[in-house]
């Protein structure tokens, strides 16, 4: 019974990674970058929902909302002034810029809001879901973040399948100047894709933090790293690889801090990471790159 | 007719390599102009700097009365100018009905128009009907250049740029590919054919321009470039 709490517990915190990756891998898919700010919209995420929902009082679907809107615009901002002038530049230049911006968030975070822990308050005022006669008790926060990340998972595959801007995405990941000679707007598609991923760093920042509630300007590095790892064991460029990589993620963290050492958690975390690329390189679900000629 | 792509002393470079020198050219509505030359000559780099994805240093490329040289890619598409660009370039995780949905991307004259030109496709090139739910990336080599070339048309162009089509195709394939640029041709669409095969593109070209290290070495007629004794033997692997 204790397994499987923790067990449903660490699918959760998967989950979240998972939405973190999803914003990895679709920046990685579509504009051929590592976007390493991605964790930290996740804080500045987390800090709107802090301001408006946990000190300000406000509804907290509308807080969510407000957070999305936000770190929507700070991640077309940072493309739009950070990466799109490094286009057509070396992909180190854009790591290390991304790098940078990574920085200048969390500092400019300090700066705004002092590097003392803001304690959070969960989004979630239900009651936890007691099962087996009270011998497993689960936290709502947990359950609503399972059901929010498999609805946005599922959206998401729909939107890039079967819509025709989901098309143009996957047009411009496969081969930007064709894209562009089918008259894409290709610098439009990867504003949306950052607006898709940033407001999805906004609700996994919200979720994040109602579990485990301590703010402070670096609440989103380490998530932002472990998404990162989330998205390369499932494949990065993949959708349902990242989901998969996440929830894998969150699984063996959360057993191995049960089970094994709470210490060594992250360790056995990369560990599994280098095992998985040694036997497979693209990831779990990477897709092969051979294509017929 | 007028000249419906007017090209006045372009100037390219790739970094210090100056591809494109002083080349002009032009092509009249209706036509089928074929530009011939070797490998590495600046064939393709004309072509993307006529579609945009190159951008010249200098001179003009004006296409219907525009100005298009400053223009991005993605606009110029919807001037009614396409570009089926050498390797085909097909996207191969989308399926063929995917690829042709992408070709008509810009359209804006409506749901019943874009069906009519699938139509109009799948008549001409039957073997996307029969693949169309197939992904592009397991399709022939033969099969992915229709597809390229049937979502350039599905932009309803009133021009179509066409890079190498025969490239890497058997010989029964080149000339379907031929006789379908002939036929979109005959439905009132303006061709720019590059080629290396230059025997099958001055055969149906109205006129033709050699291209030799970024400069026109040579234009004229499509028939007089055919007979004439240095194309002969530079190009047409045949005896003076």
């Amino acid at each position: 019974m204790q397994f499987l709490g923790y067990l449903i517990s660490g699918i959760s915190l998967g989950s979240v990674y998972a939405l973190i990756a999803l914003g990895y891998t679709m920046v990685y898919g579509i504009a051929k970058m590592l976007n390493f700010a991605h964790g930290d919209v996740i804080m500045i995420g987390g800090y709107m929902v802090y301001f408006t929902f946990c000190s300000g009082g406000w509804n907290p679907f509308l807080a969510v909302l407000f957070a999305m809107a936000v770190c929507t615009l700070l991640g077309i901002t940072i493309e739009r002034v950070a990466y799109r002038p490094l286009r057509s530049a070396p992909s180190l230049a854009v790591l290390i810029t991304a790098i940078g911006v990574s920085f200048l968030l969390q500092n400019i975070a300090m700066l705004l809001w002092k590097s003392d822990p803001k304690s959070f308050t969960s989004i979630i005022s239900m009651e936890p879901l007691s099962l087996a006669g009270g011998k497993l008790s689960i936290p709502a926060e947990t359950i609503v973040t399972i059901l929010v990340s498999v609805l946005i998972m599922i959206a998401l595959i729909w939107f890039v399948n079967k819509t025709r801007i989901g098309h143009a995405m996957k047009a411009v990941s496969e081969d930007r100047g064709a894209a562009q000679l089918m008259g894409i707007n290709v610098n439009g598609i990867i504003s949306l894709t950052f607006a898709i991923g940033s407001a999805l760093a906004a609700v996994a920042g919200a979720l994040l933090l109602s579990s485990y509630p301590t703010l402070v300007p670096t609440t989103g590095a380490m998530p932002g790293i472990k998404a990162f790892v989330a998205a390369v064991f499932g494949g990065i460029g993949s959708i349902p690889g990242a989901f998969l990589g996440g929830v894998l993620l969150g699984v063996i963290e959360n057993l191995s801090k049960a089970y094994i050492s709470t210490q060594l958690s992250d360790a056995i975390v990369f560990l599994v990471l280098i095992i998985v690329l040694l036997v497979k390189p693209t990831g779990l679900l990477g897709k092969k790159t051979a294509v017929k000629v | 007719m007028g000249e419906i792509l007017k090209i006045d002393n372009l100037n390219v470079y790739y970094g210090s390599i100056h591809a494109i020198k002083d080349l002009s050219l032009y092509v009249k509505e209706g036509e089928i102009v074929t530009m011939i030359g070797a490998n590495g000559a600046g064939k393709t780099t004309t072509m993307h700097a006529i579609s945009g994805l190159l951008k010249s240093q200098s001179g003009s490329i004006t296409y219907d009365g525009r100005l298009i040289s400053k223009m991005d890619a993605y606009k110029i598409v919807t001037l009614g100018l396409a570009q089926c660009p050498e390797g085909r370039r097909v996207f191969s995780g989308l399926t063929v009905q995917e690829n042709l949905e992408l070709g008509a991307y810009t359209r804006k004259d409506g749901k019943a128009a874009v069906q009519s030109d699938f139509e109009m496709v799948f008549e001409m090139l039957p073997r996307l009907k029969e693949r169309r739910n197939q992904l592009a990336g397991t399709l022939s080599g033969g099969e992915q250049q229709m597809l390229a070339m049937g979502r350039a048309l599905m932009s309803k162009p009133k021009m179509l740029l066409l890079d190498e089509p025969s490239m890497g195709l058997s010989p029964l394939l080149v000339k379907e590919i031929f006789k379908t640029i002939v036929r979109v041709n005959e439905n009132g669409v303006t061709v720019l054919l590059v080629e290396q095969n230059a025997k099958m593109a001055l055969n149906i070209a109205n006129r033709g321009y050699v291209i030799e290290t970024g400069n026109i070495t040579m234009e004229g007629k499509a028939s007089d470039l055919a007979n004439d004794s240095k194309v002969k033997q530079a190009y047409l692997g045949g005896a003076a």
